[in-house]
């Protein structure tokens, strides 16, 4: 590099803002080519059930109706891949595109409807005769384990799969500790409900016989590839655009029945076919996330030094195993120790199917929930051992120097499910935190009651694994004006990812941003790429648009030597020139250049850093009012500040929704309840208006050209703990310790309620 | 299904829609006047998405037909911008990064310009408080909030803002 950085860690401006406050946006909703027919799914209303009939002569004979799909049109019908962290037992449990026999969950696709326009396509899903033999529902995890109904006949048990994380020697831990305390949590059932729903637009064109698909996002080359599959195409004949996205946060753009139903519906009626998901849709279809119980166990000495952690986590993984339903139940048992320095560990996950939505990765996956276990167990134990909880968190983050150290590793697994934490000052930025949030000053308040609300303090701790999946593919080349088109296979989900990955290409070509042209996101780009999922985008594109680089200045080095007849290292390239001495040519005179290269990587990047929560209770109505949230984190290297901040600001927020309001419930038959955005409560402006968040680039990765970290899960993940820690410390009076999410009014002031009835006498509590 | 032509003045220009008595005004925006800056995340009254401003007052265009329109004046996102450019409230909002995936922004930009051009002293809880009907999944709002606040200044000068 000639010049230093002027792009990286500045707030630029986004690039992408120009046509999204303008109303000029693409989302795929808003594509509408000629001929263009309307798709609509019908759904199983029942949770589980065997499909006797589905009567469809009504609704194909409807005007407008050019077709009704239902597992006979499609034949032998496909099943969904696990894309990662599959496993041979989980396989007889993976999802059909769509119901044939039998049905397992509310939501379920069964038939679909083409038609010209989208009401019509509605009228006549109305009028299709669905009829079906109802089994009893597995509603629940403990229902699930007794294996009485099983919900494939096919295999001997509800049970997909079992996780074990371990370290040291628990049971020898245990059996010496000092202190120990046993716990039951749990974490509820909601999901990521970015503000765009679904949506797919399928062409087939007929003669050229190719498919191109818009709306993908997230993985498009693996879904390319399983979708040719399918429908026995070769990957060349099928292109998956990226058009922009209305928020994904790990759940959008896995490989859902959708993605598999409307191409071929498509191809069915030879012609474009769109499908745009209603909210109703939405919440019942796509992957649901967290819901776990844990039983867990806790050990340290009298002076506070963790010694060890055990137990239990069940969980709840709906009907089916999607393309990354293990990933989640996997990480919450190797999480759980978080940046804490635990020496002996002895998890066990198991993860059942009910008769629910399938459940898949939503931001901080496992993180979120382990994190809400670990850190409520934490202050548990410092209270009980009188120690003050930040000290008492202080005392066991891991040291500086004794990382890179590995998290527990999943027994019976090969290396590449074992992971390790890169480095990091946990404690430097813990305390930066504690300080910018005023611990000292606010410790005052702790358990006070003020103006009728008990106050409350808490602090927790959270690392974030970023840059997963092996590679990716970076591609420049050079137009004839001389700009430089810069293609990655990094997907966008509205994160600002055009301008972060612009500012990068511009640096490391030392040119002006505004002679980079960024495309990302669709197979027709790059020749292989991976997407945006587990907070990879800016490391992976980023580091392979710096390989790039690197490539394309030698090459221009090599072009201008010999047209200058010098050698290479006489050559330099800046601004868009290629120099030799006081002679230069443009960029434009090596139109065409070209380079492709990939960044390969096998280890992630660990973002780091804390939450600070001041919460008021009121005990009369169980109402938490959020007075302070603060969070500082280290991300390596800052690529672009200001969308950075947005990223952990809007990560706090979703992670308050989970804690407070958001809630997928489900009655004893299987059906959901909450099917509106009435019912499903996200966070509005009024409710968490005081939340700060400060972000450092203190340690780069060590494992990345960049330095940079995968951040924007960070946020969210200690959340739950945090808020659980702070209103169980503003109850410390009434000994009300919450435990259930999500904290609710109605769930705290039941909790006060118990607490009253239990301890009549206060004052001997208080001495305990 | 039965069709009737309306007459709307949509961002300063008369049109005559040709809409079916069932169809939303979300939808015939999108749809018939091809205006698809306008925005739908839920069809029932909730996210606020597919807000835009009719006869001055900030409505969601999911829970309205668009034979009722018929005769109104309506400003949709892409009403707001002077000649192509942005005005002082989407230029705050991009100085600010008040936007993520963008899928909220019109209809939040519309609800704002609506508030603040009949208060444009709104102080931040009246904002935060209006902007409750209108959800985001991606910001958390701090940086949104912080965008109205720095483009009220335009509003009380009494430009067209
Ligand atoms: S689409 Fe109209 S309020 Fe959500
Ligand atoms: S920016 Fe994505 S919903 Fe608001």
């Amino acid at each position: 590099m000639t010049r230093s950085n002027a792009y990286i860690g500045s707030p630029l401006d986004r690039i992408e803002d120009l046509r999204l406050l303008a109303g000029a946006g693409t989302f795929v909703g808003d594509l509408k080519p000629d001929n263009l027919l309307y798709a609509v799914i019908l759904r199983s209303p029942i949770s589980h059930g065997r499909i006797r009939k589905i009567g469809t002569a009504a609704a194909r004979s409807l005007q407008g109706v050019a077709a009704v799909i239902t597992a006979a049109e499609i034949g032998e019908v496909p099943i969904i891949p696990v894309r990662q962290h599959g496993k041979p037992e989980g396989e007889p449990y993976r999802q059909p595109v769509i119901a044939g026999e039998k049905v397992r969950y509310v939501g379920e696709p069964v038939a679909v409807v083409i038609a010209s326009e989208q009401c019509i396509a509605e009228d006549a899903a109305e009028l299709i005769e669905l009829e079906i033999d109802e089994l009893p529902a597995v509603a629940t995890h403990e229902i699930a384990a007794r294996d009485q109904t099983l919900l494939f006949e096919n295999t001997v048990t509800n049970l997909a799969t079992t996780f074990y994380a371990r370290m040291g020697d628990a049971d020898m831990a245990f059996a010496t500790a000092e202190y120990k305390r046993k716990e039951k949590f749990s974490v509820h059932r909601h999901t990521a409900s970015p503000m765009e729903t679904r949506g797919l637009l399928a062409e087939w064109n007929p003669e050229l016989q190719r498919m191109v698909v818009s709306g993908a996002t997230k993985v498009p080359f693996f879904n390319r590839n399983v979708v040719a599959e399918m429908l026995r195409l070769q990957p060349s004949q099928v292109d998956l655009i990226e058009v922009d996205v209305g928020g994904g946060f790990g759940a959008r753009g896995e490989f859902y029945p959708e993605d598999f139903l409307i191409p071929f519906a498509a191809r069915y009626v030879g012609g474009n076919v769109r499908w745009v998901e209603d909210r109703r849709e939405h919440l019942m279809a796509m992957n649901h996330a967290r819901e776990m119980y844990a039983d867990l166990e806790i050990a340290c000495r009298k002076d506070g030094t963790l010694v060890g952690v055990r137990g239990r986590i069940d969980i709840d993984l709906g009907a089916y195993v999607r393309t990354n339903g293990f990933t989640t139940p996997r990480n919450v048992v190797q999480f759980v120790s978080g940046p804490y320095l635990i020496p002996n560990i002895a998890i066990d996950a198991f993860s059942y199917l009910t008769s629910k939505t399938p459940t898949g990765t939503y931001r901080g996956p496992g993180r979120y929930e382990a994190s809400f276990f670990c850190e409520r167990l934490l202050d548990m134990a410092a209270n009980d051992l009188g120690i003050d909880p930040a000290e008492f968190r202080l005392k066991n983050l891991i040291p500086e120097d004794q990382l890179p150290r590995p998290l527990a590793t999943m027994a019976g697994l090969d290396r590449t499910w074992q992971t390790e934490l890169d480095n990091g000052a946990y404690g430097v930025v813990m305390e930066r935190c504690l300080k910018e949030f005023g611990w000292e000053e606010k410790k005052k308040l702790q358990g006070q009651l003020i103006d009728g609300r008990y106050h409350g303090i808490a602090v927790g701790n959270f690392v974030e694994g970023g840059a997963g999946g092996r590679f990716e593919n970076a591609r420049m080349t050079i137009e004839k004006g001389g700009t430089v088109t810069v293609a990655v296979g990094s997907t966008a989900l509205g994160q600002g990812l055009q301008t972060i990955l612009s500012q990068i290409a511009a640096d490391a070509l030392s040119m002006p941003i505004e002679r980079i042209r960024l495309l990302h996101g669709s197979t027709t780009l790059v020749t292989q790429g991976f997407g945006s999922f587990h907070s990879r985008s800016t490391v992976m594109g980023g580091s392979a648009i710096l390989l790039a680089a690197e490539a394309l200045v030698a090459l221009l080095r090599d072009k201008g030597a010999s047209h200058f007849g010098c050698e290479p290292d006489q050559v330099s390239v800046s601004d868009g020139y290629v120099y030799y001495g006081t002679k230069s040519m443009e960029f434009s005179a090596f139109a065409g250049s070209e380079v492709e290269r990939q960044f390969e990587n096998r280890k992630l990047t660990y973002s780091y850093g804390s939450h600070t929560a001041h919460v008021a209770v009121d005990p009369g109505t169980g109402h938490v009012e959020l007075l302070d949230y603060m969070t500082v984190d280290d991300v390596g290297r800052i690529i672009n500040p200001a969308t950075l901040h947005g990223q952990i600001l809007g990560a706090i927020v979703q992670g308050l929704g989970s804690t407070f309001l958001e809630h997928l419930q489900y009655d004893e038959n299987g059906q959901l309840l909450t099917g509106s955005l009435a019912d499903y409560l996200l966070p509005t402006a009024t409710d968490f208006p005081n939340i700060r968040g400060i972000s450092l680039g203190l340690r780069p990765c060590p494992n990345n050209p960049l330095g940079a970290k995968g951040a924007g899960e960070g946020g969210l993940i200690a959340v739950g703990g945090v808020i659980g820690n702070a209103i169980a410390a503003a109850l410390r009076s009434m000994s009300v310790e919450p435990r259930d999410l999500p904290l609710s009014p109605p769930q705290i002031w039941r909790l006060i309620q118990q607490a009253k009835a239990s301890n009549h006498n206060p004052k001997m509590n208080e001495q305990s | 299904m039965t069709s009737a032509p309306i007459t709307v003045t949509i961002n300063g220009a008369r049109k005559t829609l040709n809409v079916s008595s069932r169809i939303t005004l979300a939808d015939a925006l999108r749809d018939v006047a091809r205006l698809t800056g306008t925005h739908v995340g839920c069809e029932h009254g909730v996210c606020g998405a597919c807000t835009v401003i009719i006869d001055g007052l900030a409505v969601r265009s999911c829970l309205m037909l668009a034979v009722q329109a018929a005769g109104s004046e309506i400003t949709t996102v892409e009403g707001l911008a002077n000649k192509g450019e942005f005005s002082a409230l989407q230029a705050s909002f991009r100085k600010h990064h008040a936007v993520q995936c963008g899928f909220c922004t019109p209809g939040i930009l519309t609800t704002m310009h609506a508030l603040l051009r009949e208060e444009p002293d709104a102080d931040e809880e009246r904002i935060r408080d209006v902007l409750s009907g209108n959800i985001c999944r991606c910001t958390g709002y701090v940086q949104i909030v912080e965008a109205v606040m720095e483009a009220r200044a335009s509003y009380s000068r009494g430009s067209a803002a």
